[in-house]
């Protein structure tokens, strides 16, 4: 009966999302009122549907109702209750009810910030986000119904898909997903502002908090997605320029553009056409993003189920809403006028070079990962793009934005002399240098050409960023919550620079063939194997290893991986072993049994990996302290008096 | 001049061509390769599904080609596919071996009675074990066979009409043109 319910209710929610679709567009257009009130029932009632639906498909796998299809293909009566819910969205049909639940909640939260913003057009955002709930809803109802039922039902699962079996599924999906959805809201402000044909420098400071917000999910999210495979997948990589990854990674890169485009739309009145293009292409490059996920043209360790029909469908989605929503800019942006201009080293000058690098660098992305797709089109044989393409191209794009960063972040708006700041500028430079090249010589001694150059940009964008926060201090001014955002948040980038450079330059790696008893010594620790022995899970049995660490005789730790073979899959997994210890991460993997009592085993040392993921983590709460600044409070009324040209407060 | 704000949609434009040619181009289901081809078939000896003193044995199928149809009454697939198992039955090109994947014996029976018995003998696998040896993933899975006990090919999910005619036919008539 639930699995019934919860399928009525998705065909009510669909409903719904027309209504609000219709209402939120229609209404403004014919100037109805009765139309655009009843734009906010219509949203309360499909979130209400949808999460209805959602609530009879968990309750569907607590219950272990095998009759329904999607539960039987992916829990066991085995499965721990958390990963019973998990793997709610563990396949392709409940993860795009996770989709449309999220941006059910996001679609409430812009219609209680509603009341701050004119009617017509929160009508019109509305509306726009009514149609992509629309879209998605109908995808699911049509081609990935996760309420079907088996007839007879099945006596067990054949369970969730043992990678998958792990606290990471609990979390990497909905937070990355909320971003991903959540550049749908700037998507709508985009579209609802060209439908009116009118944008200023009030829509840029209602949409910035969302964009902010959007893009701190899809950072942790995507950071979670990365330490999962960093401790599951064993291999101890930590990025592989996966498509899929390249996908949830394109929306971030663009997104990163848009906030720094729209802060110059909100000061100045610039940008106007640009930051519409982007707040556009964010969410083009989500759904783009969903589409290679779920169509099955591309080869991944994340592809669902493959399904040409759902490849049609998304595609014929995309050419709707990026079509319409690109055609509407064509039409739309020539009538947006920028008042002023600027000087070339101006800071707008700098968050214009910031811009394009991005887009060059998401660019370039999406190059490396349709070119698989274009070479197969063309015959011209498969190609495979892995790192050997993405690091440099990469780099080229964002040693460049390092550099500049430093520097544009001390110059004015509107007029470019740096004057007194140019001293301060080459001080901050030096100090970074001496330091940079300190750790990188001192501490470990070597280092290839671009192990300096990554410490002292990381460590000039900390030094400098701190320049303007600590001045104001000084001098007793007050801190607006905006700049210590901004702040924190390019520290976490610098935190990420540093990281990954000393990542990359000073990981020792080894695989070894160890019998019980034996040491190998690997980058100063010295590591015994002390043999394996069977385990028993809930629904997997195994063996698991154990490894002494020592240094210098002193005891380190004592790691135990694991290798499971689930029960129902017959599928194995390598449990790493990590260790944090004097800021470098020790992992250990468990290879194959070798015969003769001989196990291979992966040693890794991966100096400050783990602040890679704690550098999305302070990006995200540089993002977060900067919404909450007081000038996206404003009441409506104080949103509504118009601002003499040319006021612009001095911080970004 | 050519009006700026029209590029973006321009390259939209182009890459819906490619993503369209991708669709076109995916990549078949069967992209998972099994290991198991080329290698001799792993053995297994079950108790028959339908006359419980009989067992089924991968020894007494040597000599022969079979197509091993792993399926169970709890899988929706295997009910889609049904009806094409019971044209390679009628066809009478190649025995249907069924491993019946941790069932219900009487659901299993039941399914049969409801929908006709496509196969020779059925095995069943009521603890999966054989499964695992065979690295079945997901059911169906069909695995051919040769009469030498080596797999020549597997068929992940639905054994459609198109697999038939073009994977599992050719291999059957090669064998035959090689030994006639």
């Amino acid at each position: 009966m639930l699995p019934e319910l919860g399928h009525f209710a998705l065909i009510l929610a669909l409903l719904l999302a027309a209504l609000q679709a219709f209402f939120g567009i229609a209404g403004p257009m014919f100037r109805r009122e009765r139309w655009v009130a009843a734009v906010t029932p219509a949203v309360a009632g499909q979130a209400v549907m949808v999460a209805t639906a959602m609530g009879c498909l968990i309750a569907s796998f607590v219950g272990d109702d095998f009759s329904v299809a999607y539960v039987a293909e992916n829990s066991n009566s085995a499965l721990p209750l958390i990963y019973r819910v998990a793997a709610l969205w563990g396949a392709h049909e409940g993860s795009l009810l996770l989709w449309i639940m999220l941006l059910a909640v996001w679609t409430v939260a812009v219609a209680v910030y509603a009341n701050r913003l004119p009617r017509l057009f929160a009508a019109r955002v509305l509306g726009v986000l009514g149609v992509i709930s629309f879209g998605f809803l109908l995808f699911t109802l049509a081609t990935s119904n996760p309420f079907l039922r088996l007839d007879p039902p099945a006596l067990d699962g054949r369970d969730l898909n043992p990678i998958l079996q792990d606290p990471g599924l609990a979390g990497h999906p909905p937070v990355l997903y909320t971003g991903y959805v959540g550049f749908a809201v700037a998507f709508a402000f985009a579209c609802g502002a060209m439908l009116e044909g009118r944008m200023d420098q009030n829509w840029a400071r209602w949409t910035r908090p969302w964009v902010t917000a959007a893009w701190a999910f899809l950072g942790c999210g995507i950071a979670m997605g990365s330490f999962w495979a960093y401790y599951e997948l064993g291999w101890g990589g930590f990025w592989f320029w996966d498509p899929v990854e390249c996908a949830s990674f394109m929306p971030w890169l663009v997104g990163t553009a848009l906030i720094h485009s729209i802060a110059v739309t909100d000061k100045r009145g610039l940008f106007k056409s640009w930051t519409l293009l982007l707040s556009v292409l964010a969410f083009s490059l989500s759904l783009l993003g969903t589409f290679l996920v779920r169509s099955g043209v591309l080869v991944s360790v994340h592809s669902f189920a493959a399904d040409p029909s759902r490849g049609v469908f998304i595609l014929s989605f995309l050419i709707v809403m990026i079509g319409g929503a690109l055609s509407l800019y064509a039409w739309r942006a020539p009538l947006l006028k920028s008042p002023a201009g600027f000087d070339l080293g101006a800071r707008e000058s700098f968050l214009l070079f910031n811009n394009v690098l991005l887009v060059i660098a998401a660019a370039t992305v999406l190059a490396g990962t349709l070119a698989p797709l274009i070479s197969g089109a063309l015959k011209l044989g498969t190609v495979s793009v892995g790192p050997q393409f993405f690091n440099p191209t990469f780099m080229l794009s964002m040693l460049p934005l390092l550099a500049l960063l430093s520097v544009g972040i001390h110059a004015g708006w509107k007029r470019g002399r740096l004057g007194t700041q140019l001293r301060t500028l080459l001080y901050t430079f030096i100090a970074a240098a001496v330091f940079g090249c300190g750790l990188v010589y001192g501490i470990y001694s070597h280092g290839h050409l671009l192990t300096p150059v990554g410490a002292t940009l990381g460590i000039w964008i900390i030094l400098s960023s701190l320049v303007d926060p600590v001045d104001r201090l000084r001098r007793g001014l007050s801190l607006p919550r905006a700049v210590v955002g901004m702040t924190i948040a390019h520290i976490g980038l610098a935190t990420a620079v540093i990281a990954l450079t000393t990542v990359q330059s000073f990981t020792n790696e080894k695989d070894l063939s160890l019998a019980p008893g034996t040491s190998a010594a690997v980058g100063g620790y010295q590591f015994r194997f002390d043999g394996v022995r069977p385990i028993e899970g809930p629904n997997y049995d195994g063996v698991g290893g154990t490894v002494v660490v020592t240094r210098n005789g002193a005891p380190i730790a004592v790691l135990k991986p694991q290798k499971r073979q689930y029960w129902v899959q017959h599928q194995v997994t390598t449990e790493t072993a990590i260790h944090y210890s004097r800021g470098n991460n020790i992992l250990v993997a468990l290879g194959d049994d070798l015969g003769a009592n001989r196990w291979s085993v992966r040693i890794q040392i991966r100096p400050l990996v783990s602040f890679i993921w704690l550098a999305a983590v302070i990006m995200a709460l540089g993002g977060a302290i900067a919404i909450s600044d007081r000038r996206y409070r404003l009441t409506k009324v104080a949103v509504e008096i118009p601002r003499a040209a040319g006021t612009a407060p001095e911080h970004a | 001049m050519i009006n700026r704000f029209l590029i973006p949609v321009v390259v939209f434009a182009l890459l819906t061509v490619v993503l369209a040619i991708g669709i076109v181009h995916s990549p078949d289901k069967g992209i998972i390769p099994s290991p198991l081809i080329g290698k001799p078939a792993p053995p297994f000896s079950l108790p028959s599904l339908t006359d419980a003193t009989r067992t089924v044995s991968s020894g007494a199928l040597r000599g022969r080609w079979y197509l091993l149809n792993v399926w169970g009454s709890w899988c929706g697939t295997c009910r889609e596919e049904h009806g094409m198992l019971l044209q390679v039955r009628q066809s009478g090109l190649v025995p249907l071996i069924g491993l019946d994947w941790k069932d219900d014996d009487a659901q299993a029976l039941g399914y049969l009675q409801q929908g006709g018995n496509p196969y020779q003998e059925i095995a069943a696998d009521r603890t999966g074990r054989v499964a695992i040896d065979w690295g079945v993933y997901a059911a169906p899975e069909s695995f051919l066979v040769n009469p030498e006990g080596i797999v020549v090919y597997k068929c992940m999910g639905e054994l459609t009409p198109e697999i038939w005619q073009k994977e599992i036919l050719p291999r059957l008539a090669k064998a035959q043109a090689s030994t006639s």
